[in-house]
């Protein structure tokens, strides 16, 4: 629930920063009045940098923790490098949360495909968590994980702890490795047909970049999973996050208000059109 | 044991096509196996075997000049080594290197050639076998030239 006023943001504190990739922090921010009130797993928070400007963050942390925030940046553009350099005490900007989350509910007693590609892990961990946290509502859990090499590993020794787990399989692949390397090599949607599982009664939830998730769609729809059953978390050029200015429409969808989760049968025909 | 008739005709590549053309198949195959480390071939030699994974994994490399070899692939249980075999002038594209204890199926590729060129149903029956796997490495191959995970600009 947003006390704040919508258009608001509301200054908090960094409290804790973390390197987990060469170019990608967590932080932990204070959650403030706006994010007292919890989030859903998949949704986001606009965060903005002082000065500088404003951008979607995914949570990245466990949603039923709600003393602090967890957002995971990579610094690539002038916003998000000075958010991950952002010390603990500095005040960031705060709006949300806002958007859609994954069907966490309406998943309830199905098997879960969990796939994810590069920093796409990091909006799915706080699905993972609750899944974790609610493992009895589920059945078979598998998570896909796909990256560039092994250094681009993200969330590693956490994805080693809950391989380890009886309960839930992490199958991880990069694109190209070393001979050091003793996983897998090759691309993500290429693991979805060595998977056995029952398509009928499977609820996929992707997040990565567009071609990794189109390509994922793809495989899943070979595999027999319902467009309805497929989720993905899609990402525009989201401003307001409201669904007022449009600049992230995206067919009839606004991916800030309508989305960022949106199921594939609302996607199908606009993820290969051209975007300039 | 499983005879070597037995393991060819149940492994992936193989599944569904007829006892007749699967026997036929058999005369063409042998049992291998390779250590850690040990390597299937080497790129540029003369691919003279198709290789049936049974079990283990084997990673496909390219030497890169003043670095270790680069892994764009790995193979497992059930997956299909090397498909430079039927297509002239059959040579190796890349390095296979058995990752783990691999055993597997070697079909010698003169004489699969052979068969499937008298037999133009079962060159046909291999094929169609063959170009699924070609066309899914086409579409890694694609996703992996594009780089998808490099940083993408920041949407301002």
């Amino acid at each position: 629930m947003r006390s704040q006023h919508v258009w608001l943001p509301e200054p908090v504190r960094v409290l804790s920063r973390k390197q987990e990739l060469e170019t990608t922090w967590t932080l932990e921010l204070e959650p403030g009045q706006s994010g007292k009130g919890g989030f859903l797993p998949g949704q986001f928070n606009m965060l903005y940098v002082f000065g500088v400007g404003e951008i979607p963050i995914s949570f990245s942390g466990d949603p039923s923790q709600t003393e602090r925030l967890v957002h995971t940046v990579r610094a690539v553009g002038p916003a998000s490098s000075q958010l991950a350099a952002s010390r603990p005490m500095a005040t960031v900007g705060l709006r949300g949360p806002f958007g859609t989350g994954w069907p966490m509910a309406a998943a309830e007693g199905s098997d879960l495909l969990i796939i994810a590609g590069g920093l796409g892990l990091a909006p799915l961990r706080p699905a993972i968590y609750h899944v974790l946290n609610n493992r009895e509502r589920y059945g078979r859990v598998v998570l896909l994980y796909g990256t560039r090499s092994p250094d681009d590993i993200l969330f590693r020794e956490q994805l080693e702890a809950w391989n380890r787990l009886s309960d839930f399989d992490v199958h991880i692949t990069v694109d190209h490795a070393g001979s050091d390397w003793t996983g897998k090599v090759g691309v993500v949607p290429a693991l979805v047909p060595t998977l056995a599982f029952d398509p009928e009664d499977t609820v996929a939830m992707v997040c990565g970049p567009e071609i990794m998730m189109r390509f994922t769609a793809s495989a899943l729809r070979d595999a027999g999973v319902d467009d309805e059953s497929i989720y993905l978390s899609m990402e525009r050029n989201m401003k307001c996050a409201l669904g007022h200015c449009g600049h992230c429409q995206f067919g009839s969808n606004f991916v800030c208000k309508d989305g960022p989760v949106l199921s594939f049968d609302r996607l199908r025909g606009l993820l290969s059109l051209k975007e300039f | 044991m499983k005879s070597i008739a037995q393991l060819v005709c149940e492994h992936p590549f193989f599944q569904g096509l007829n006892s007749e053309f699967c026997d036929l198949m058999c005369g063409c195959a042998r049992n291998v196996r390779f250590n850690p480390g040990e390597y299937l071939f080497h790129q540029g030699e003369d691919a003279d075997h198709l290789y049936l994974i049974r079990h283990g994994q084997v990673a496909l490399e390219l030497a890169v000049p003043g670095k270790s070899p680069v892994s764009f692939q790995t193979l497992h249980d059930g997956d299909v080594v090397g498909v430079s075999w039927v297509l002239p002038p059959y040579h190796w594209s890349s390095d296979a290197r058995a990752m783990s204890l691999t055993r597997a199926i070697a079909m010698d590729a003169h004489c699969l050639r052979k068969k499937c060129d008298e037999d133009p149903a079962l060159g046909y029956a291999v094929l169609k076998r063959l170009l699924p796997i070609l066309t899914s490495r086409l579409n890694a191959t694609q996703m992996q030239i594009l780089d998808v995970y490099g940083a993408p600009e920041e949407r301002q």
